[in-house]
């Protein structure tokens, strides 16, 4: 690059704010967050989370684990997602698809301005590594406005990290992008897809695609591993250093979509057959009034945004009774 | 999304939530249309493919 157009990046990267913090559009991007748990996670259907915020779709007869992983690219990151391949689906039928992906809320990529004549350049980068080199697709598509543009991107080399900068300069200038608390932009990363999900790639088209027919076949390699960290989605045409977070600011971003409770609000009880409702606050307001599963309630009531009720009947004299052991799920 | 039963759950009279088994999970589903758990309930009683129980 020369020194004149390395300037003119310079004020590109200044005209779209992206000296300041709060660069990047994706959460959990190096990994550090796993509420349900590091160990291995088996996908074998779709919209199976392990680390939060990442999700996996198997959609096939193939199978793959995810799990937090210390192998990384340098001591930048802690840690990263590491998918291994368990189940090979050697035969791909046409609507088959095996994909991971991050979901990013509407509120967050707003200033995207796609489905406008402002529809601006978006940089992704991230570090990947897998034992199988060769081309392979991450793909932006949005749910409400049913809209993708595929990019191909190439390992060239096995089991060796390399850093992925990914710029797709013009904005998708049409459909209904959501822009508030739904669904506004999924990154798919390719692992092996049917006919039916195989796209053109570099230009915005309707529906639904992940890859091109160059990707490679990674669900069809046995034992196969696919690395991935530092994920980051920023405005403009350069790719800037990872930001940072502290943890606990990611996992509080995380929570927004996700909350695991271990255990709240012991009570003590005198009297018989007592009926009790206690009430608990989520940590943060979350970004839609969530599923609760795994509560030890009779019933988990009057659920929002803010927090619910667990409600719980029959309880005897002397007896205590701890709500406990839930998770609240309100993800895109 | 596969969901195997749903129910509602009653307060007072009034429904206040919806106890369904999705892809095996037991799970208080609030009435949001934002809760994408709700919005596939719904979406699978207008295909038809689901009824909604009465409580108990």
């Amino acid at each position: 690059m020369t020194k004149a157009a390395e300037l003119a990046k310079m004020g590109e990267v200044l005209t779209n704010g992206q000296i300041g913090s709060r660069r990047s559009m994706v959460i959990n991007g190096k990994f550090q967050v796993f509420q349900r748990g590091t160990s291995a996670t088996t996908v074998n259907t779709n919209d199976v989370f392990a680390a939060d915020r990442f999700k996996g779709w198997a959609n096939g007869g193939g199978t793959y684990t995810v799990e937090q992983s210390t192998d990384v690219p340098d001591n930048e990151f802690e840690f990263s997602a590491k998918l291994i391949n368990t189940g090979v689906d050697s035969s791909i039928a046409a609507d088959d698809f095996y994909v991971y992906a991050t979901d990013i809320e509407g509120y967050n990529v707003a200033q995207l301005a796609y489905g406008s004549s402002d529809a601006k350049a978006v940089t992704l980068s991230f570090w990947v590594k897998a034992s199988l080199a060769g081309t392979y697709c991450i793909a932006l598509y949005s749910t409400t406005a049913s809209r993708y543009q595929i990019k191909e991107y190439t390992i060239s080399s096995a089991d060796t990290w390399e850093k992925k900068t990914i710029t797709i300069a013009s904005g998708d200038t049409t459909g209904s992008w959501n822009k508030t608390n739904g669904n506004g932009l999924r990154i798919y990363w390719d692992l092996g897809s049917g006919s039916t999900y195989q796209g053109a790639a570099d230009t915005w088209a309707s529906g639904q695609k992940f890859s091109t027919t160059n990707q490679a076949n990674w669900i069809d390699t046995s034992s196969a591993n696919f690395y991935l960290t530092g994920v980051q989605l920023e405005v403009g045409e350069v790719a800037t250093p990872f930001e940072h977070r502290s943890f606990g600011e990611e996992l509080s971003l995380c929570q927004r979509y996700f909350i695991k409770e271990n255990g709240v609000s012991m009570r003590n009880f005198t009297g018989s057959s007592i009926a009790v409702s206690i009430p608990h606050f989520w940590k943060v307001t979350m970004r839609a009034a969530p599923s609760i599963s795994g509560s030890n309630a009779t019933a988990n009531e009057s659920i929002t945004t803010q927090g619910f009720q667990g409600y719980k009947g029959g309880i005897g004299s002397g007896a205590s009774w701890q709500l406990t052991g839930f998770s609240a799920s309100a993800e895109l | 999304m596969k969901i195997t039963s749903a129910q509602y759950w009653d307060r007072d009279g009034e429904h206040n939530h919806i106890i369904a088994t999705i892809d095996g999970v037991v799970m208080s589903v609030p009435f949001d249309p934002d809760n994408i758990h709700y919005a596939e309930i719904l979406k699978q009683v207008k295909a038809g493919t689901l009824t909604i129980k009465d409580a108990e």
